[in-house]
């Protein structure tokens, strides 16, 4: 270790860190642009000089490594100076474009101006113009003139992307960030350069002018897109989710996330598709329905069936109260035997950056918490014969579009009964004989299990109709805070979904069980009692970083609750 | 109040004024003066009062060339200590970008201060000379993109005042 001091602070520091990073690991903010945690370091922004004992200049603190005993000034005149020059440089051209600019509120150029800048200009010759609509790939827009040079993107496309397509033209004011001839910045990490670039020069060509980052709350969850589970960000308007960003956890997946992820897991959770309240069929008909005859009509059709005849499908993309409440009812108030999950494993489509073959978020957590079958020769294979040879007559699925696969159709027309827990109208419900309207991972609060065997936590960010944003602890904006009945801006969408975990208490209460389950809270408490891997957590310990899940003990069987 | 419920006076009135007479001569003189002065009550709302450029009445979008100069940037709305201006913006094939598709006051919530014109970095939101505002219910006070344009000729008084005071 080696002694070093800044700013009269003296800390006890790896001499293997450079002084931004021993700044940064002791909560001593040193400014800067082009330096990221995870890229290499290219020392060109100037903005980190600092003064370092005994050396004749200023040194730039991202590339000067520690020494036994070096002292360093972050706030003394001399680099007071050079860094109101620094911002003095890199303003001349800047264009005035904050008011247009989708970085405006979250730009680290506009933070510095405030904070490290003279806060007026000298220069009144002409900017120089550059183009400012350039498409770099299918998902992330350039503004050349807003480009400070960092080079940020061109390593992150480099280093962590892996596709070096980024370079620089031309020289001094005319510097010019482009692709190389026939090629584009597309990526699937692509938009993570929006992120990193502390400028608005990239900007998400999805978010592109959609609302302003102080116009939104933001809570932090975890993307439901594959089982890495890359703990992000969720913006939400009007109780409509805006964009996702990730949120840094190098357990995870450090500073990334993939396009897809950010794209695609939130567009069907603002649908106008989406079920809002319970279904039943009658006449052939899928009809509105309240919760209470939804349930009751559910337990009672449940019932007409012996305990071998119904099978119950558990559902990788629901938390793991959810799938526990649910095979608890199954198991103890159904005495269902078949019980399992479909998986969605895309062969080969994974990467050794975050990306995982398998597609839903929690189907380490669905096994863990029991939805697996006891034998095989209870699992899905199983289940899918029995429905065809008639030994099975009811399903029920928790919130998974098993008919999307032709083949699995095809099976379940043989059935009398179908069950399912849905987000919007699909192939399942259009079979099925009652829906219920579940909350999705934007709704509610739960955990998934990634497949690390991290337990991490989702948070609601969208309210449901029974749901309020100040007394459940939302996530506000100013709009949430001050609508009152009569503004517009506070009456986005909200539908009648319900958690699963939730509608399958009630149905095991119509059943005959005693209900006691109030919030998932108490659904993961019962889980820490009953599932050894997850002995000694609690919501408050799993936190926003998560929790590994503790070592399988020896034969895990199945969760036979009783 | 003193001790035995008598009223003490601050001030005592002196002779002159507890003869009352002199003050009411006074009153009756200023009264008279006034009479050859010229007239400046408007019998409202039979007449209808003009109100000079520095007037702060409702605030109105100014539209030059066809478009608004609003560029969509939501200061005025963050601004607005009365949240009444929620603005959306799109993206547009002109210079400037961005466009607000969606502009609405509410002008039961607008409190006139002004702040909304200070803040815009186009002079596209000002303050017009527009002070009479019906409305029969809330709806009708939210006002969209428009009741709130209004061409650049039309709010030339305001706009000069602004270049000059500003
Ligand atoms: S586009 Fe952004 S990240 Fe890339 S060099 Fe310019 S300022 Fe840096
Ligand atoms: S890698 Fe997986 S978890 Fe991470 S952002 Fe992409 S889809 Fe979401
Ligand atoms: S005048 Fe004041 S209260 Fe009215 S819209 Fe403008 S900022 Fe809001
Ligand atoms: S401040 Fe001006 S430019 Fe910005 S949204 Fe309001 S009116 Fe439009």
């Amino acid at each position: 270790m080696a002694k070093l001091t800044i700013d009269e602070r003296v800390l006890d520091v790896d001499p293997q860190l450079t002084v931004i990073q021993a700044a940064a690991a002791n909560g001593i903010e040193i400014p800067h642009f082009c330096w990221h945690p995870k890229l290499s370091v290219a020392g060109n922004c100037r903005m980190c000089l600092v003064e370092v004992e005994k050396m004749p200049k200023l040194a730039i603190a991202c590339a000067t490594q520690v020494a036994e005993g070096m002292v360093v000034r972050t706030k003394s005149d001399r680099v007071i100076k050079a860094r109101n020059a620094v911002m003095e440089f890199l303003l001349i051209n800047h264009p005035l474009d904050c008011p247009i600019c989708d970085e405006a509120g979250e730009c680290k150029l506009q933070d510095y101006a405030y904070k490290y800048s003279i806060g007026y200009s000298r220069f009144d010759e002409d900017k120089v113009h550059k183009p400012k609509r350039v498409e770099l790939g299918p998902r992330v827009l350039l503004d050349v003139e807003r480009c400070i040079m960092c080079s940020r993107c061109v390593r992150f496309a480099d280093e962590v992307a892996r596709q070096p397509v980024l370079t620089f033209t031309q020289r001094g004011t005319h510097v010019v960030l482009t692709t190389f001839p026939e090629t584009q910045l597309d990526n699937r990490y692509s938009m993570n350069v929006v992120e990193i670039c502390p400028v608005g020069a990239l900007t998400s060509r999805d978010f592109r002018f959609k609302s302003r980052v102080w116009e939104m709350s933001s809570t932090d969850t975890i993307c439901a897109g594959c089982s890495r589970g890359c703990n992000m960000n969720m913006w939400v308007r009007n109780n409509e989710i805006l964009r996702l960003t990730p949120r840094h956890n190098e357990d995870v997946n450090s500073y990334w996330m993939c396009d897809d992820g950010r794209l695609k897991t939130f567009p069907w959770v603002n649908s106008p598709r989406r079920l809002s309240g319970p279904l039943v069929r009658k006449d052939g008909q899928l009809l509105e329905t309240g919760w209470d005859e939804a349930i009751a009509k559910a337990a009672t059709d449940l019932r007409l069936f012996r305990k071998g005849e119904v099978a119950a499908i558990g559902s990788p993309f629901a938390t793991n109260e959810d799938n526990y409440a649910f095979q608890k009812v199954m198991r103890e108030n159904l005495g269902v035997k078949f019980l399992d999950f479909v998986e969605h494993i895309v062969d080969g489509d994974e990467d050794d950056l975050l990306i995982r073959a398998d597609k839903t978020p929690n189907a380490r957590g669905a096994r863990a918490v029991g939805v697996r079958p006891a034998s095989p020769s209870e699992g899905l294979p199983a289940i899918l014969k029995g429905i065809s040879g008639g030994s099975i007559k009811a399903l029920y699925v928790l919130e998974d579009n098993i008919a999307s696969d032709p083949k699995i159709r095809e099976v379940l027309t043989n059935l009398d009964l179908l069950i399912v827990h849905a987000h919007e109208r699909n192939e399942t419900t259009e079979m099925a004989d009652v829906v219920f309207s579940a909350s999705t991972y934007a709704e509610k609060h739960g955990t998934f299990v990634n497949f690390q065997g991290r337990v991490q936590r989702i948070r609601a960010a969208i309210a449901t109709l029974e749901q309020d944003r100040a007394l459940d602890g939302f996530a506000m904006s100013r709009w949430d805070k001050f609508a009152s009945q009569n503004d517009k801006w506070g009456k986005g969408p909200r539908r009648d979904a319900r958690p699963s975990w939730r509608i399958v208490t009630a149905l095991g209460a119509a059943l005959g069980a005693k209900a006691k389950f109030q919030t998932s809270e108490d659904v993961f408490r019962e889980i820490t009692e009953r599932v050894p891997e997850f002995k000694g957590l609690t919501f408050m310990s799993v936190g926003i970083r998560g929790h590994m899940l503790a070592a399988r003990q020896a034969a895990a069987k199945p969760v036979s609750v009783t | 109040m003193g001790s035995n419920g008598q009223i003490i006076r601050k001030k005592d009135l002196n002779f002159w004024d507890r003869l009352y007479i002199p003050e009411i001569l006074k009153g009756l003189v200023l009264t008279f003066r006034q009479m050859f002065k010229p007239e400046i009550t408007v019998q409202f709302p039979e007449e209808r009062f003009t109100p000079p450029a520095q007037f702060r009445g409702r605030p109105v979008l100014v539209e030059e060339n066809g478009v608004e100069r609003c560029v969509a940037c939501g200061l005025c709305s963050r601004v607005c200590p009365a949240l009444a201006i929620e603005v959306q913006a799109s993206e547009t094939e002109l210079a400037k970008e961005r466009f607000p598709i969606k502009f609405e006051i509410n002008m039961v919530r607008c409190i006139f201060c002004g702040f909304c014109e200070e803040v815009c970095p186009e002079e596209a939101i000002i303050m017009s000379n527009e002070y009479l505002l019906v409305f029969n219910n809330q709806q009708e006070a939210v006002f969209g993109k428009d009741k709130l344009l209004k061409s650049a000729a039309e709010m030339h008084d305001r706009l000069e005042f602004l270049r000059q005071h500003r």
